[in-house]
Formats: C-alpha cells, structure tokens, sequence
C-alpha cells in the first residue's frame, strides 16, 4: 500500500441514486448520497425499516447496480467494472456479515471459513481457517455443520469467514438482528475487538441506536437522503 | 485454485447430506435399468439366435452349387469357429423292386454343429412316444445309413434292411425323426436319408451335370462368425451364398427382430423417464445452490470459477453414479438371469461389456443434457440475493437448458436404438409431445384457476397452488405424463406384440403340410380327416409354371446373373393358386384385389419377390405351364405375415383361368401330439401324398416367443422402477416450497386435515392432467411404433384412458400424500426458523 493512499478514503460514493420501477410509477430509493469512508474508521448508517440502508450497502459492496451515480472502493471505481471484475474485487477487498449469517448449509464450520480463500485460491486456507475459528472461540466445533450450531456461534462463523481474507473493508448489515440481546452484545464486542486487531475499516447497517454508538460516526438515513 | 478438488469437497459434502438423493437415485435407476435391460437383452438375445441356429444345423452356412475350396473351412478355423461339411444330392434308393427317390445328405464329423439328431426305434412308428425318442451320438458309420420316416415307409424298410445307392450297398441303422436342418426351408420335402460322407464317393452318384449342393457349416462365437461372414462376404462366387437362421426363415427373422426392437424400445422408455426425473430433480438442485452461489458470489468468486466449479461436480456426479448404476445393472441381470433359470434351454453366453460402456454413456449424455444447462445458471445468479432473498433466476434459463437436454436425447435415442426410424419416430414423438403438453398444461391451468372462485374449499386452495406454482406445475405435468406416457406405450406394445404372436401363431397352429394332393383325393381326403375326428382343412389349388415372359419380352436366368436369389427363382417352377378372396394374412400394398367373379386377367404378387425379380405393378408376366402359355398382369403386390405358418403362395389369381391346367392340391393342418399316428394312417392311405411336418419349427418359434415375452415383462419391472424415480423427483421437486407453506398455513390455525386436503386436491389435478397427457400422447406415439416400425396390427384401445387417468391420479396423490407426510407433522416454528 503506497503512502498516498493511506490519505484517501477507502469507500466513497458520488450523488448515488437509486430508483425503482413499480408499475409506471418510479419509486426513489436512495437520492444523490455523497458518503466518504476513511481507512481504519468504524461507521454506522442507521435509519428506520424501509429508509433503504440494505440497498445502500448492496451497492457499496457492488452487489446492485445504481440508477446513477458512482462508488469508489479502494480508489477503484467499481460500477466502470464488469460483475467478475466488481467479484474479484470483494474477495479482495471486502468482508461481509449478514443478519442471515449465510453460512452455506453443506460446509462444516471450518469449512465456510476456508471458503473465500479457496476461492482467492490463497495457500494454507486451512491453516488460516482454524486460526481464525480459534480467535473466536469456535475451536472445539470446528467441523459442525451450521445446522448444529446455535445462532449465537454461527455468526462467530460468519465473523471468522469475514476476516479469513483480511479484507480492508468489513460491511456488516444487521449483524444482531436474529440474535438475542445477550448474544448480540457478545457478537458486537467480538466484532470490534477483531476489526482493532486486523485495523479494519468498519460499515455497519443498523436500526439499533445503541449499537450504532458504539461506531465513531454515525450516518442516519430517512426516506433515502442522508440526514446530518 | 484447484477447481477440481473444491468441486469434488462440494460434491462429497453434498452427497454426505443427501442434498443429492433425488438425482443420484433417479440417475442410478435410470443407468442400472439401461444396463440390466442392455446386459440381459444381450445374453438372451445371443441365446435366442444361438437356439434357433440349431434349425438350420449351424450359426452359419456357406452353400454352392461347386464344391467349396478349401479357403473357406481354413479361414473359420483359423478364426477359431467349428466347421463341419455337408452334400446334398437327389437320388433313388432301391430295396429290391422298390425304388424312391430321396434326398441323400452326406455329413462329416461334428454335424450337426448346432441342435441334435433325434433318433427312434422302428417301433416309433406306431406309437410315436417322446420315450422312445433319442439323440443322436454322432453321424452314420461307414457302411451305414439313415433314413427318415417316408423313407422307411414307402420302401418297407427295417433296420437291418441293406439298400441300394448308387453302384454300392449300405444298410438302414436308424430311423431319424429330426434333423436340425430339414425344417429350413420347404423346398426339401421328400424322404430323406443321411449317409457319411466317406461313403460318398464310393456310391458314385457324384457326376458331371449333376445337381448338388455342398454346405459349409460353421459355428463358434457371434463375434468371430460375424468377423467370418465379412471376410467371406467378398470372395462369394456366383456359385456361393451364405445363409444365417434371419436369411433362411423369414418367420424367426421377424419374431427376432421385433423381439430385438422392442428391447431396445423399454431400455429407450427408461431414458426417458430417467430424463424426466433428472429434469425435475435438477430443478430443485439448483433452487437449493441460489444460496450457495450467491455468497461465492460475494465472497469473490467468479463466473468462471462457478462454471468450473459445477462442470467437474457434475462429471464427477455422472462417473460415479453411472458406475454404481452400471454395477447394480449387471447385478440385477445376473439375479435376474439366475431368477430364470429355464428361460432358454441353454446356458446363458456370459454378457458383453458394451451394455456397460452404453450405461455409463446414457449416464453422462442424461446429467450432462439435462442437469448441467440448469445448473451452470446458477452462475449468473445476482449476489444481491445475499442481501435480498426474493431474488433468484429466471425462468427462461432453465427453458434453454432443457433444449439442449433434449438435443443431447434426441441423439441418445436415434444411437440407442440402432435404428434411425425408430429413434426419430420416438425423438419427434417426444419432442411433439413436450411442445403440446407444455401448451395445453399452460392453458389448462390457467383455464381451471379461473374456475376456482367456484369451487369448494380444499379444491380452491389446491387450484390456487397450481397457478401460483404455474412454471413447476406445468413441468410437473409435462414430465409425469411423459413418463407415464413411455410406460403406457410399452405396455400396449408388448400386449399387442405378444397377443400378435399368439394369434399368428396359436398352439394349435398348422404344423403339418399336405402337397401333390390329387384331384380325385380331394374327397376321400376330407372324409378321413372327417372319420378320425380332424378339422378338414381347406385345400388350395397349385399349378406349376416356368416364368417366361415379363411384359412380353421373354427372361432367362442369364439375366438375373448377378443375383443367385434371382436366378434361383427363375429356374424353379412357381406355385401358383386361384382364390377369390385376400388371405387373412396377406395384405394388399399396392394396386387392389380383384372383383368377385373377375374374368380379366390379372394376377397379385407377393412384394418381395416382386422385388426379386424386378417387376412392378402392370408387368405382365407369362408363365409356361405344362407346355401352354399362361399370361396376366399384376393388379396387385401383397405383404404376406410369414408368422403364421399357413400355406400362402408368391402368386395368386382369380378362380376361372387356371382351371384348366394340370393343378394339384396342397394344405395345412394341426394334429395334436397324441394323434400323431393319423399322420402315419395318412400315409399309408394315400402314398403320394408327401407329409411335412413342421412342428419342431413350430415348437421352437413358440417357445422363442414364450421366453421372449417373459423377458419383456421382466424388463419392465425396470422401467416401471425409473416410473417411480420421476414421481418421487416430481414430489421432492415443490417439497421445500411446501414444508413452508405448511408451516405458515399451520401458524395461521389451519388443521392438518384442512393443508392434506387442498394438496390432495392439487395432486388429483396435477395427476389428472399428467394421466390426460399419458393417454392421448401413447395412444398416438403407440399407433405410430407399432404400425410403421414393429408392423402390427395396432388396436386403438379406449381403455387406455381411464387407466391413464386413475394411474395418474392415483399415483401422484399417493406419492404426493406420502411424500408430504413429514412437511405435515413437523412443528411450524422449527420450519420457519429452518428455512428463514
């Protein structure tokens, strides 16, 4: 990493808009978002059900196209990329926590962690994997499937996944939202410990006010416009 | 990465949660049904072809009019197979004043290669019990011969009795009562005698101009006779031709090749049904790995990396499960076989390997076709659906990757049934079948969901998930009734086919025939069969004439040179008969029978030998008969069903014309075994009169025919399994949607008794609608392959209906109730939490 981009902000969005089509009436989603991210900062975008904090984050990690508008990650800018390039690019740079862990049913545990390294085709996946899983206190249940996993420790699986690329970038959308409060609490604690040891830039989706305060900044969404 | 070694992790994890059980059951059904019909229709095929060699003495014949050089014997040798040699010659035998012209055969050591030589004591003749009856331990030894029954009779002969034969001596040993060889062919129906053929030379009877014919007959592995008969094939003289069992009887050619046929026609039933649930199975599959792919998807991966990934998944899929399927094939053949021991008199030959290699190839054509297309979709599946799971992929992917399935089918079908009518007949059959299907099951649909704010509760709900399910209820439909099409044709099929044979050929089938029959004995002849209680058969008149003319230019054998078939024809006298009415086993395919009481003359030809002789409708042919010309033209060219064993002649023509001419009377009659001494009676009370005696024909086409349709029944046990596959993948297919529904129909208050009954409901429907496809698409698929490519006398049956609807209905709902049973009595919580 040259000296230069250690200045520049990691995540930026230019006047991102997003419209839907319902019928013949078009439904804005998001309008004109100007955002900026800076390397090693934790920020969380709140906003009731419905302000469209999912979609903003589908389209910072590129996983939906803008009606118009820009995203840069990482200086690139991700929508001037084709859908192979913009993946590539997550594996490179991105880490994801979802409300839903997504864990794919079939893998063991310490196989969903070994996954985005197999596929970034990095060597010692394994090595990694069970480091990782250890880090998060799942050292014992590294080869249960999901299935046999409460809620609670697969998204410590989720969260160890996350991190297995070291990626620059961790969006976590909703990452307590299945869980009880007890739970969601240690989730979050382990979260940030981890996003301090790797230096990690945090983005997370919220509408938990208490859990966004734990984020340096905090971006607060209404009726798709950001609020001040 | 290493692609392939993440593909194969996947597969094992996937495999180890029975993520694949659908597919890899309705592939392994599918694969060991193709293999156990492939290995089992092999070993009996060749045990089929290998008894009804022992008609004709040998898997083969080489047959001229000049001693046969030395090459031929050399070159089977070499090749591994048996040889054996026979002459066959016309001369008289006297015993004493009595003289008889017979028909000598001289064989060497090893005759007959195939089937036996039955023997019986002198004392046979009166009672003629199987008892007394014996095989025969070889060939006559030097100084000694054999004569058959005419033979004994006409001559007065007992063993012991010395013979005159040519300029030497021999005396009768034995009384032969079957010979593998006499029963091919009529053209030999005089008494008979066998001698060795070391005697041969010494009777003299062997001199420049006379008529013999020399055999070489041969034996051994199909394979090393196949690789025989093209070598010889080119070095045939004019002189020479060869004769397998399927060139000498037209009856065993057809019985085999319709049996081979509709072999390869259920092995083809089962592909199709295994496509259908593979198609269906797939579909679910895929529904399963949106998840998976999208968070790849997210996690980084490719398109490329995904394509790979699924390619060398599904390869190694197809590998293992064709394999499983292929191992479990020969396993089932071998039970099956072992099952059936009795089924063909002789050991069972040991199965190719082919039918495995067909397996694994059907194996890997079906996955390949109809599972990878769907699946490589899965790639372009939007990794939003991490975040958003209503998103997933649309429908008009999977509608393309099936097109390439069916393309991939299309082939298997035209290379698995060796018979490119046959495969375009089914490939289109199929093809129309899906398109019509598809369409009505669309309108169908839409048409009773418009009707469902008139219906009562649970049918409300059942047509409500039809529609709403619309896409997978059409599939469902389409692939159910394709499946239940492909059993209800071959269950048609195989009743007509059997009920076909049957009929042509009835135990009480003619088994003897009656020529040279006078005219004065005529009635004499009916009151005997009248005094010993026999049917008296219908007599038919036969006058013998040299074809001479063909549209008034005059013929010669020298112009059918370069066809010994031809040329023989010419030679020979035709039969020809008068009748005023069509044979019921003839058939009219060209021109038309005539009038009754026609006084033109006109005259119907059999098409084959039409062919031969290369004359066509409106040919005027004209025959010398007894030494007056006799001219007609061909009004007509008929089919004859050699089956049947009744007489039947190449050339017929209105009553009225022949009349005149020297004729004599020849017929067929059935004499059941214990009367067989009125055969002898018969004789002696009318000397001139030969007798043949077709039975041991007879016997073998009926019992060919008897394991044949055994064998047929067995095999469909096989597809009826891969029936089941398509309806246990129909139902695992909407399992998932269902459980869900259930569980949220179950939160909202619903009863369990209230969820079964609108699923019974849309079961009923969705089995109802695939019976209805069944029915109409077998009805019209089975017309088709039954008239145009097995050639019978297809019935349309209007049964076929109600059992194609209470099939389908009953099969799906029972499926479909059992099949849902657990999605019932699972707790709603622990459902929604599992799928959310």
């Amino acid at each position: 990493m040259s000296d230069n981009r250690i200045n520049q902000p990691i995540l930026w969005t230019q006047a991102l808009t997003k419209q839907v089509n319902t019928g013949d009436q078009q439904l804005t989603i998001l309008q004109d978002i100007e955002l900026q991210v800076n390397p090693g900062e934790a920020v969380a975008i709140i906003g009731a059900s419905g302000s469209g904090k999912s979609t903003l984050l589908g389209l910072l990690a590129g996983l939906d196209l803008p009606t118009s508008g820009k995203v840069h990650l990482d200086t690139v800018d991700i929508f001037s990329l084709d859908e192979d390039s913009r993946a590539a690019l997550r594996g490179r740079v991105l880490g994801f926590v979802f409300q839903s862990f997504q864990l794919l049913p079939a893998l063991t545990a310490i196989e969903n962690v070994m996954l985005p390294l197999e596929l970034a085709a990095t060597g010692n996946a394994e090595t990694t994997a069970r480091r990782l899983l250890e880090r998060v206190g799942l050292g014992q249940r590294l080869h249960h499937y999901p299935k046999q996993l409460s809620g609670g420790e697969q998204q410590r699986v989720a969260i160890a996944r996350a991190f297995a690329t070291d990626p620059k970038l961790l969006l976590a959308d909703e990452p307590t939202g299945n869980l009880d409060s007890a739970t969601g609490v240690q989730i979050i604690d382990l979260m940030f410990e981890l996003n301090r040891e790797h230096g990690t830039t945090l983005v997370l989706v919220t509408h938990d006010e208490a859990l966004s305060r734990r984020c340096a900044r905090q971006i607060r969404l209404a009726d798709g416009r950001l609020v001040r | 990465m290493n692609h392939f070694k993440l593909s194969l992790r996947m597969l094992h994890r996937d495999w180890r949660a029975g993520e694949l059980n659908v597919l890899l059951l309705a592939l392994i059904i599918a694969v060991s049904g193709i293999a156990t019909v492939g290995f089992f229709a092999d070993r009996v095929e060749s045990a089929l072809a290998r008894e009804s060699n022992q008609l004709l003495g040998a898997d083969l014949l080489v047959i001229s009019s000049q001693p046969l050089p030395e090459q031929y014997a050399d070159e089977a040798q070499r090749l591994g197979l048996s040889v054996s040699s026979l002459t066959k010659l016309a001369s008289m035998i006297s015993n004493g004043d009595s003289n008889l012209l017979t028909e000598i055969k001289s064989v060497t050591e090893g005759y007959p290669l195939r089937g036996r030589v039955h023997l019986a004591n002198q004392s046979a003749q009166a009672s003629a019990t199987q008892a007394e009856i014996r095989e025969a331990d070889g060939i006559p030894q030097l100084g000694a011969i054999w004569v058959d029954e005419k033979a004994m009779t006409r001559l007065d002969l007992k063993v012991g009795d010395v013979v005159d034969v040519g300029v030497t001596q021999l005396t009768v040993t034995e009384l032969v009562v079957r010979e593998p060889d006499h029963s091919v062919g009529f053209i030999n129906m005089g008494p008979r005698a066998m001698i060795n053929a070391a005697d041969l030379e010494k009777t003299g009877l062997i001199q420049e101009g006379s008529r013999v014919a020399y055999q070489l007959l041969i034996a051994g592995e199909p394979h090393a006779v196949q690789q025989f008969r093209d070598w010889a094939k080119p070095q045939l003289t004019k002189a020479q031709r060869m004769e397998g069992i399927r060139d000498a009887r037209p009856e065993i050619k057809a019985a085999l090749e319709r049996s081979e046929k509709f072999l390869s026609l259920a092995a083809l039933a089962s592909v199709v049904l295994a496509a259908a649930a593979i198609a269906l199975a797939v579909r679910r599959f895929t529904q399963r790995h949106l998840d998976g792919c999208a968070v790849m998807r997210s996690l980084g991966a490719s398109q490329r990396q995904l394509f790979y990934l699924y390619v060398y998944y599904f390869v190694a899929l197809g590998v293992i499960a064709s394999s499983i399927g292929c191992l479990l094939g020969f396993a089932a053949q071998q039970i099956l076989t072992h099952w059936l021991t009795g089924l063909v008199e002789t050991e069972l030959p040991w199965p190719n390997w082919l039918p495995a290699v067909q397996g694994l190839l059907v194996g890997m054509v079906l996955l390949l076709g109809f599972a990878l297309p769907p699946v490589l979709n899965l790639r372009s599946v939007p990794a939003l659906r991490v975040l958003r799971r209503d998103i997933g992929l649309s429908n008009a992917h999977s509608i393309a990757g099936y097109l390439l399935g069916l393309a991939a089918l299309s082939l298997l079908f035209i290379w698995k049934a060796q018979d490119l009518k046959l495969g375009l007949y089914i490939v289109m059959g199929f093809i129309a079948a899906i398109a019509i299907f598809g369409g009505l099951g669309w309108l169908l649909i839409r048409l009773l969901s418009s009707l469902r704010h008139q219906a009562g509760g649970a049918w409300r709900y059942g047509l409500a998930s039809i529609r709403r399910r619309a896409v997978s209820s059409v599939l469902q439909a389409v692939a159910l009734g394709l499946g239940l099409m492909a059993l209800l044709v071959l269950t048609l099929i195989q009743d007509d086919l059997i009920d076909d044979w049957h009929t042509s050929l009835p135990p009480d089938a003619p088994n003897h025939f009656l020529v040279n029959i006078q005219a004065d004995q005529l009635q004499p002849l009916q009151e005997f069969f009248q005094q010993h209680a026999l049917e008296p058969p219908q007599m038919h008149p036969m006058v013998r004439g040299r074809l001479i003319k063909i549209n008034g230019k005059e013929v010669s054998a020298e112009d059918y040179a370069d066809d010994l078939h031809a040329e023989r024809h010419i030679r020979r006298e035709f039969n020809l008969t008068w009748a005023d009415e069509l044979g019921s086993d003839n058939q009219v395919v060209q021109g038309a029978w005539w009038e009754n009481g026609t006084q033109k003359a006109e005259l119907s030809i059999e098409e084959g030998i039409a062919k031969t002789i290369r004359v066509k409708l409106g040919d005027e042919l004209t025959y010398d008969i007894a030494g007056s010309h006799f001219s007609a033209k061909i009004t007509s060219m008929r089919k004859i069903d050699w089956d049947t064993f009744r007489v039947n002649f190449f050339v017929v023509v209105p009553p009225g014309l022949l009349e005149n001419y020297p004729a004599s009377y020849i017929t067929s009659f059935y004499v059941p075994p214990t009367e067989i001494h009125r055969v002898h009676e018969l004789v002696k009370a009318f000397p001139n009169i030969l007798v043949v005696d077709v039975a041991t024909v007879i016997n073998q086409v009926q019992q060919m025919i008897q394991q044949v349709s055994q064998a047929i029944e067995f095999v469909f046990v096989f597809t009826l399994l891969a029936g089941f596959a398509v309806l246990y993948a129909a139902i695992a297919a909407t399992q998932d949607e269902r459980i869900y529904e259930a569980a949220i129909f179950r939160a909202l208050g619903a009863r369990r008794e209230q969820l079964s009954r609108a699923w019974a409901a849309e079961f009923v429907i969705l089995g109802g609608l695939s019976g209805l496809f069944a029915s109409a698409g077998a009805s019209a698929l089975g017309y088709v392959i039954g008239k145009h490519v097995l050639h019978l006398n297809y019935t349309f049956n209007p049964w076929i209906w109600a059992v194609g609807v209470s099939i389908g209905v009953a099969g799906v709902l029972i499926a479909g109730l059992l099949g849902t049973r657990s999605a019932l009595s699972s707790p709603p919580l622990l459902t929604l939490r599992k799928i959310g």
